[in-house]
C-alpha cells in the first residue's frame, strides 16, 4: 500500500470528509493504486522539463487597476444561509 | 547562562490600489458598510474568475526592488486551502515557490550600530474578510457564532519574511519603522497600523549567547504597533527564558499578544499539521516579469529614506544624526524640504523640528502633518527671530500659541504685544532701574565676578517679561556696569 488508513483520515479531515470504515478500506485502497501509477510515472527523466501548471502558454493576463461598482447590499447577500448586520452568519468556528 | 533572542517577522501590508486585486470592486473598504464591496469574483461564486490587478504588481515590485531583492523572471500564484470562514472560497490565491520577490536585505541603525536584516521573500496575496465574534468576550474561542463582513477580501495583500536576524525587540522596532518609513516613501500603502493596512506577526526563540542552535519558537499575533511589537516580545524573551531556567521546554505554539495586559497567551497549542495542500492557481496563468519592466521600475522608483538622509546631509550639511531623524519619517523629511524653499538655514529648520516642534507633537500624540503648524508657521517665526523682532525665548511662547491654535506667528506677536524690545533708550531706562536697586551686585560685578551678569541681564529679563532684546541687554548691561 503507498497509502496508510491513517494517512487517509488525515486527508479527509483536512478536506473535511466523514468517512465510514467502509469507505476509509476502500478509498486506502484506490488512493493507493493512483500513488502507485504516479511513481510508475515519476520513473520519467524530466529533469530537462520545466514543471507544466498550466498547459496553455499564455503569459501576463493582467487587467488595468480601475474600481467598477459592487453587488448591491442585498445582493450580496442573497445567498447567505444565515445573516445579521449585514454580515454572513457562520457557526462556531473553534 | 546568558541568552540570545532570534526573531523573525512577518509582515503584512495592503496595498494603495483603486481595487482589489483579482476583481474590478474598490479596494477602499476602511469603515465602509459590511459587504458592501463584493462581487462574484471575491465572494467567490461558482463561474467567477479572478484576473491579476497589474498596478498590485508592479507596487511589489516596487517594493521588492526597494528591499534589494531579485527578481526571479519566472512567478505564479498558487491556491492555500484551508477551511476558515474568513475567504469564501476555501483557499487564499497567495504565492508559494515561485514569488515576486526573493533574497533582499534592510540595513537598520540601532545605538549607532548598523544590522543588516535578509529578507527572504516578498510575495504578493489577497487578504481575507474580516471575523466578529459573537458571545462571551468577542475572542473566537468563547463566541457562540461569528459574522464575516467579505469586503476587505481580496484587497491585494503584500507579505515581507525577513530571516531570523533580528536579535532584540529593539532591533525588531527598528525594522518596522524602517520598513514603514520605505513603504511610505514609495507610497503603495498607507501603512495604517491602526486600521490594519500594516501588520506584524513575529517568530521568536531563545538560545544560549553566541550559539548557533535555534531553539523552539513561538509565533506572536496581533503585534500591530510598534510599541506592541517591543513590549510583545520583551514578554515573550522573558518568559521563554524563565521557561527554560526553570528546565521546562518552550512548547511551539501561537500566541497572541494581549495589548492591555502586556503578556501573551496561547492562541492554538497543537501545530494541526498545517497542510495548505498549495498548488498552481488554475484560474490565473503564470507572469514572466521582463528585465525590461523591471529596469522600467527601477528608474521610476522614488527617493528613499537612506538617500534622503544622505542627501540631506551633503545638500544641507546637516549633521548625520539630523538627517537620520529627519528622514525617519516621510511627512517630517517632507515638512523640513517646504520650510527649505522659503528659507536659507537649515540646521535652525531642523533645531526646531527636532526640538520644540517633535516634543509638542509627542505630547500632543500627533503627527507632523497632522497639527497645526505648516512649513509657512515655521518659517515665518524663523524670519522673526533672524530679524530681531522677538527673541529665541518669546518665540518658544509663540511656538506653543501657533501650535494650539494655527494663528500665524506674525499675528499672535502683534495680538499679544511680544515684539522684543530692541529700543535702546527703553533698555537703557529699565537696566538703570535694575543696577540702582542692586548695588551689592554691582560691587562684585566690580570687584571682577563677571558672572554676576548673568544676574542682571535676569533682571532686566524679568522686568520686561522677557521681550528685552538679550544680546542688547548685554551689550548695554556690560558698558553701564564698566562707566
Amino acid at each position: 500500500m503507498a497509502i496508510s488508513k491513517k494517512e487517509v483520515e488525515h486527508v479527509a479531515l483536512l478536506a473535511r470528509l466523514a468517512l465510514s470504515e467502509e469507505e476509509k478500506e476502500k478509498f486506502t485502497k484506490q488512493l493507493s493504486q493512483v500513488l502507485d501509477h504516479a511513481e510508475k510515472i515519476k520513473k520519467l527523466d524530466t529533469s530537462n522539463v520545466f514543471p507544466t501548471s498550466h498547459v496553455i502558454p499564455l503569459r501576463n493576463v493582467f487587467r488595468e487597476d480601475k474600481a467598477k461598482p459592487s453587488f448591491s447590499e442585498e445582493k450580496a447577500l442573497s445567498n447567505a444561509p444565515e445573516k445579521e448586520n449585514q454580515a454572513f452568519k457562520v457557526p462556531k468556528i473553534v | 547562562m546568558e541568552y540570545e533572542s532570534v526573531i523573525g517577522l512577518e509582515i503584512h501590508t495592503e496595498l494603495l490600489t483603486k481595487s482589489k486585486m483579482f476583481c474590478g470592486c474598490s479596494a477602499r473598504t476602511f469603515g465602509a458598510k459590511p459587504n458592501t464591496f463584493t462581487c462574484p469574483v471575491c465572494l467567490g461564486l461558482p463561474g467567477s474568475l479572478p484576473v491579476i490587478n497589474e498596478k498590485a504588481i508592479e507596487y511589489t515590485l516596487k517594493i521588492a526592488l526597494a528591499l534589494n531583492c531579485s527578481i526571479p523572471e519566472f512567478t505564479q500564484f498558487h491556491r492555500k486551502n484551508y477551511f476558515y470562514p474568513d475567504m469564501p472560497k476555501n483557499y487564499q490565491i497567495s504565492q508559494y515557490d515561485f514569488p515576486l520577490g526573493v533574497e533582499g536585505f534592510l540595513n537598520i541603525e540601532v545605538d549607532g550600530k548598523t544590522r543588516r536584516i535578509g529578507i527572504i521573500r516578498v510575495h504578493l496575496e489577497e487578504d481575507t474578510g474580516k471575523l466578529i465574534h459573537i458571545g462571551g468576550t468577542g475572542r473566537i474561542a468563547e463566541a457562540d457564532y461569528s459574522l464575516v463582513d467579505f469586503n476587505r477580501a481580496g484587497i491585494p495583500l503584500v507579505e515581507i519574511v525577513t530571516k531570523p536576524d533580528i536579535r532584540t525587540p529593539e532591533e525588531a522596532k527598528a525594522f518596522m519603522q524602517e520598513l514603514r518609513n520605505i513603504l511610505l516613501h514609495l507610497g503603495v500603502s498607507d501603512c495604517n497600523m491602526e486600521e490594519g493596512s500594516l501588520r506584524c506577526d513575529a517568530n521568536i526563540s531563545i538560545r544560549p549567547k553566541n550559539s548557533n542552535l535555534l531553539g523552539t519558537k513561538t509565533e506572536i499575533k496581533n503585534l500591530n504597533s510598534f510599541r506592541a511589537l517591543q513590549r510583545g516580545l520583551a514578554y515573550e524573551i522573558e518568559r521563554q527564558i524563565s521557561l527554560l531556567q526553570s528546565g521546562a521546554q518552550v512548547t511551539q505554539e501561537t500566541r497572541h499578544f494581549d495589548a492591555a495586559k502586556n503578556i501573551t497567551t496561547v492562541l492554538r497549542t497543537k501545530e494541526e499539521a498545517h497542510d495548505y495542500r498549495y498548488f498552481p492557481e488554475p484560474d490565473l496563468v503564470p507572469m514572466e516579469i521582463s528585465r525590461d519592466w523591471i529596469n522600467e521600475i527601477k528608474e521610476k522608483l522614488p527617493e528613499l529614506p537612506e538617500q534622503r538622509r544622505k542627501r540631506f546631509i551633503e545638500t544641507y550639511s546637516l549633521s548625520e544624526y539630523d538627517a537620520r531623524i529627519l528622514t525617519s519619517s516621510k511627512a517630517m523629511g517632507d515638512f523640513f524640504e517646504e520650510c527649505m524653499k522659503s528659507y536659507s538655514n537649515p540646521k535652525s529648520v531642523a533645531n526646531w523640528i527636532l526640538g520644540e516642534m517633535s516634543a509638542a507633537l509627542n505630547e500632543a500624540n500627533l503627527g507632523i502633518d497632522e497639527c497645526a503648524v505648516t512649513p509657512k508657521h515655521l518659517v515665518e517665526l524663523l524670519k522673526l527671530i533672524d530679524k530681531g523682532i522677538i527673541s529665541g525665548k518669546i518665540a518658544k511662547a509663540v511656538f506653543s500659541e501657533m501650535f494650539e491654535t494655527g494663528k500665524l506667528p506674525q499675528i499672535i506677536v502683534e495680538e499679544k504685544g511680544m515684539v522684543q524690545i530692541s529700543d535702546q533708550d527703553a533698555l537703557v531706562k529699565i537696566i538703570e532701574q535694575v543696577i540702582a536697586e542692586n548695588p551689592s551686585q554691582v560691587e562684585e560685578y566690580k570687584s571682577g565676578k563677571e558672572k554676576v551678569l548673568g544676574f542682571f541681564v535676569g533682571q532686566v529679563m524679568r522686568l520686561t517679561l522677557g521681550k528685552a532684546n538679550p544680546q542688547l541687554v548685554n551689550e548695554l548691561l556690560r558698558k553701564k556696569l564698566s562707566s
